[in-house]
């Protein structure tokens, strides 16, 4: 009994001294050379792992790159750190408060409302940016009012608007919507739910009857949702998935009887991972993408040449390079490599603080012309970030599911931002007001935390 | 769970310290030790978490382990309160926070006694069985209805500051200290409530139903009065948990995996045992950090993070099985064992 609880306690002590010591030793090593560090709060097992491999892969393979090809950028190098999260808030919460105080933060990529709406206040108060690609809080694509927070290319209510566009030009104009009947068929997290007001606005708008119904998280049991689907007999159901939940809905609707060519999945349920499983219940899905698949762009063919053939490639299976959520996961990496690159033109090519690359996000500008330059023609359209949208204008396009690979079937849609902004806005000025956050004007932009400068101890919402 | 004793009597013609002066000390170092020497990452990643889970697993003993009901809803009860204090605190301007918590401990209490009423008729996996649908009827109903959210678009509300009579307990310490002194009471008013009348009548339903009957204990009161206390200090637990540990809450963060988790806080810990539920509590919230920690100091240049995940979790999985096999009454036995032990005194 002694001696096993003499190795216990040693265990313990050591554990304990371990997790003292680790922020002191991980101070060391950042302390030579120039480098720009970027947190990930990845997600490898669990549910969504499908997801977070291939997004954190991505993002990964293309830092990988940059640091290889162009030794970083401008010479500065690109690190980062894992933590596994399992797409679970606590173990977001105690990534981040294990990482916050690493030298040299550039921006938070934690691919998850949740963890992303835990971290809005805590990152505000570090002055960093946190990016939420494709998803995250639809009215932090106000930058009055959430600085730091950047739904980059698709916000929720974007992507919804982007959806109900794309079925208006497949049904042959606006004024065809009128009388349709659409079921969303939604996850049930704040993700899942963050759209149900867009869809209430935009079936008065179009005169279209929708039907929202939720699927519990993690969503691998849908038959009582189909069989009330089947007694709405909705001309097109939308699917607002994420992870199990995709293969299974596509299996239970033809179980049903309803044809995957009428289902339109939303940006979390585009990938090779939601269909493949699905089998040939899948034949025909369409789904919305802010990025093309694929691994045919230059980019895609350098990330191979130069990382996966060095044997440097984050991806444990290589027929995953190209897929969608690899895909975005490039895209994420250009999109936080090219804001760090804007910020270094106007701060200087060094290492910079959060507030600095916050500057630089916001002045995200990447044209088609520069899209192309960057090898990525045709895997996005373009970004156009201002300090008031964080946002940026992404186009979207949708894909279709042939049993094998996604075959695109739309030119770039461009969603309704003109009616989606007051929404925003309003949205962003009650949290303002709740929050007691003053809105800030374009004079803010500029002022930016400089390197070894505190954070201002007390902020507007102490 | 019949066999355990209350923890004090077999010390009480000890020769050594009085029995107070550990927790006492606990106390003492808790509130004037680790404010200064702990990092924020130990405060906001390790000590909240488990003293939110310490509290609800305190109050899921005093149903379990001293009244005996097993019941699988104290996430859910954790929901009620959190939601109840952010409603409070939202639409009643100017409530004192102590009123909002206490209010919503009310809440979660009445909610309590409503799923409580089956165990009147039920008992054991069926009353568990019944528990369940408190799990399910509450993330629902607050899923359901935005009003409990302020119609948040996504369900998620964001906590309030904590505040007491014009003082702020911002930042990691402040809201450290703030749980620490709701925990610190309660789990002062758990102890003794269970070496009071009221305490002596759980147990005596735990242990014989019909025996309590003829000594007339008030079985049905007692039943009742074990969910309200319990769900009360639970939904207190869950106000921790969303406002100081959090500060952001969705009702999919109380689901079944986390009354799961309490109860398995209490079956490790020790059943019917304050000090259980903080012993469980530690093993079950600080223990995989650390070996988290541990893994990836080790490992973590050679695998990646999903690898050295699931070797975390057989980790964990087996040392819960070799605890519970040392000493089926939970962490709680196993201490007081080696403390007998460290005085060379033999088992009584």
């Amino acid at each position: 009994m002694s001696l096993p609880t003499k190795l216990r306690h040693l265990a313990a002590l050591t554990a304990l001294a371990l997790v003292a010591a680790a922020p002191a030793a991980t101070a060391d090593d950042q302390s030579t050379g120039k480098e720009q560090f970027f947190p990930l709060q990845s997600y490898r097992v669990g549910p969504y792992a499908a997801g977070g491999t291939g997004f954190f892969g991505g993002t990964i393979d293309y830092f990988n790159l940059i640091n290889t090809r162009d030794g970083g950028v401008n010479g500065v190098k690109l690190t980062w750190e894992e933590g596994e999260t399992q797409y679970e808030v606590e173990r977001g919460v105690e990534v981040y408060e294990r990482l916050k105080n690493r030298a040299n933060i550039a921006a938070w990529n934690p691919l998850s409302v949740g963890i992303a709406y835990a971290m809005i206040d805590r990152i505000s108060k570090d002055r960093v940016p946190l990016i939420t690609i494709n998803h995250g809080r639809t009215d932090s694509t106000d930058g009055r009012v959430f600085p730091y927070v950047f739904p980059l290319l698709l916000n929720p209510y974007s992507e919804t608007s982007g959806i109900i566009n794309y079925l208006a030009s497949r049904e042959g104009g606006v004024d065809k919507l009128k009388g349709k009947k659409l079921v969303v068929l939604y996850h049930g997290s704040p993700y899942g739910k963050e759209t149900i007001p867009i869809y209430e606005l935009l079936k008065d708008k179009y005169g279209f009857d929708v039907q929202q119904i939720e699927v519990p998280h993690p969503g691998n049991e849908q038959q009582a949702q189909w069989l009330q689907i089947r007694r709405i007999k909705p001309d097109y159901v939308i699917l607002r998935g994420w992870g199990v939940m995709n293969p299974v809905a596509l299996k239970t609707a033809q179980k049903t009887g309803f044809p995957a060519d009428h289902i339109i999945g939303n940006v979390w349920s585009n990938s090779e991972e939601d269909v493949l499983p699905a089998g040939d219940a899948a034949k025909g899905y369409v789904a919305i993408t802010t990025q093309a698949s694929g691994a045919d762009y230059p980019v895609l063919q350098e990330v191979v040449k130069t990382v996966y053939d060095a044997g440097k490639g984050n991806l444990e299976d290589k027929k995953r390079i190209g897929s969608v959520y690899h895909n975005l996961g490039i895209v994420n990496g250009i999109l936080n490599v090219e804001a760090v690159r804007i910020a270094q033109e106007k701060f200087g090519k060094r290492t910079l603080t959060g507030d600095e690359v916050r500057w630089g996000f916001e002045h995200l500008k990447l044209d088609e012309a520069r899209v192309a330059a960057l090898g990525a023609k045709g895997l996005f359209h373009s970004i156009n970030v201002t300090w008031d949208n964080h946002e940026g204008d992404g186009r979207v396009t949708f894909q279709q599911w042939d049993g094998a690979k996604w075959n695109v079937v739309s030119d770039w849609i461009s969603p309704d931002w003109a009616l989606l902004r007051p929404i925003i806005e309003k949205s962003a000025a009650a949290y303002a007001a709740e929050k007691g956050i003053k809105i800030r004007t374009s004079g803010d932009v500029d002022k930016v935390t400089e390197l070894g400068s505190e954070a201002p101890a007390a902020s507007a919402k102490n | 769970m019949a066999n355990v004793a209350a923890p004090s009597t077999s010390n009480s013609f000890s020769w050594q310290v009085p029995a107070w002066l550990a927790p006492l000390a606990v106390v003492v170092a808790a509130f004037g030790v680790v404010p200064f020497v702990a990092s924020p990452y130990v405060i906001e990643a390790i000590l909240l978490p488990f003293l939110a889970l310490s509290l609800a697993a305190v109050g899921l003993n005093i149903l379990t382990g001293y009244a005996g009901q097993l019941s699988l809803g104290s996430a859910a009860f954790m929901a009620v309160g959190a939601f109840a204090a952010y409603n409070f605190n939202l639409r009643v301007d100017g409530l004192p926070l102590i009123v909002t918590i206490i209010l919503a401990g009310a809440t979660a209490a009445a909610i309590g006694i409503v799923f409580g009423l089956p165990s009147l008729r039920l008992k054991g996996f069926y009353l568990a069985v019944s528990t369940l649908a408190a799990q399910f009827f509450v993330q629902w109903a607050l899923t359901k209805f935005g009003w409990f959210s302020n119609n948040s678009p996504s369900g998620v509300i964001d906590a309030p500051p904590l505040a007491i009579a014009g003082v702020t307990f911002d930042g990691a310490v402040g809201r450290y200290l703030f749980a620490l002194s709701v925990v610190t009471v309660l789990t002062a008013f758990a102890y003794r409530l269970v070496r009071s009348q009221a305490g002596r009548n759980f147990i005596a339903v735990r242990d014989n139903e019909l025996a309590a009957r003829v000594l007339g204990v008030p079985v049905l009161r007692t039943k009742l009065l074990a969910f309200a206390i319990s769900s009360f200090i639970i939904g207190i637990a869950g106000v921790l948990w969303a406002f100081a540990y959090l500060r952001t809450v969705e009702p999919h963060g109380f689901n079944l995996d986390r009354s799961f988790q309490i109860l398995f806080i209490i079956i490790i810990g020790g059943l019917a045992t304050i000090r259980g539920a903080f012993f469980g509590a530690a093993l079950i919230v600080v223990f995989p950090l650390i070996l988290s920690r541990l893994g990836s100091a080790v490992f973590g240049t050679v695998f990646d993070s999903g690898v050295l995940d699931m070797s975390q979790r057989i980790v964990i999985g087996a040392l819960i099985i070799i605890f519970l096999i040392a000493e089926p009454d939970g962490l709680a036995a196993l201490w007081d064992r080696l403390i007998k032990r460290a005085h060379g005194r033999t088992e009584p």
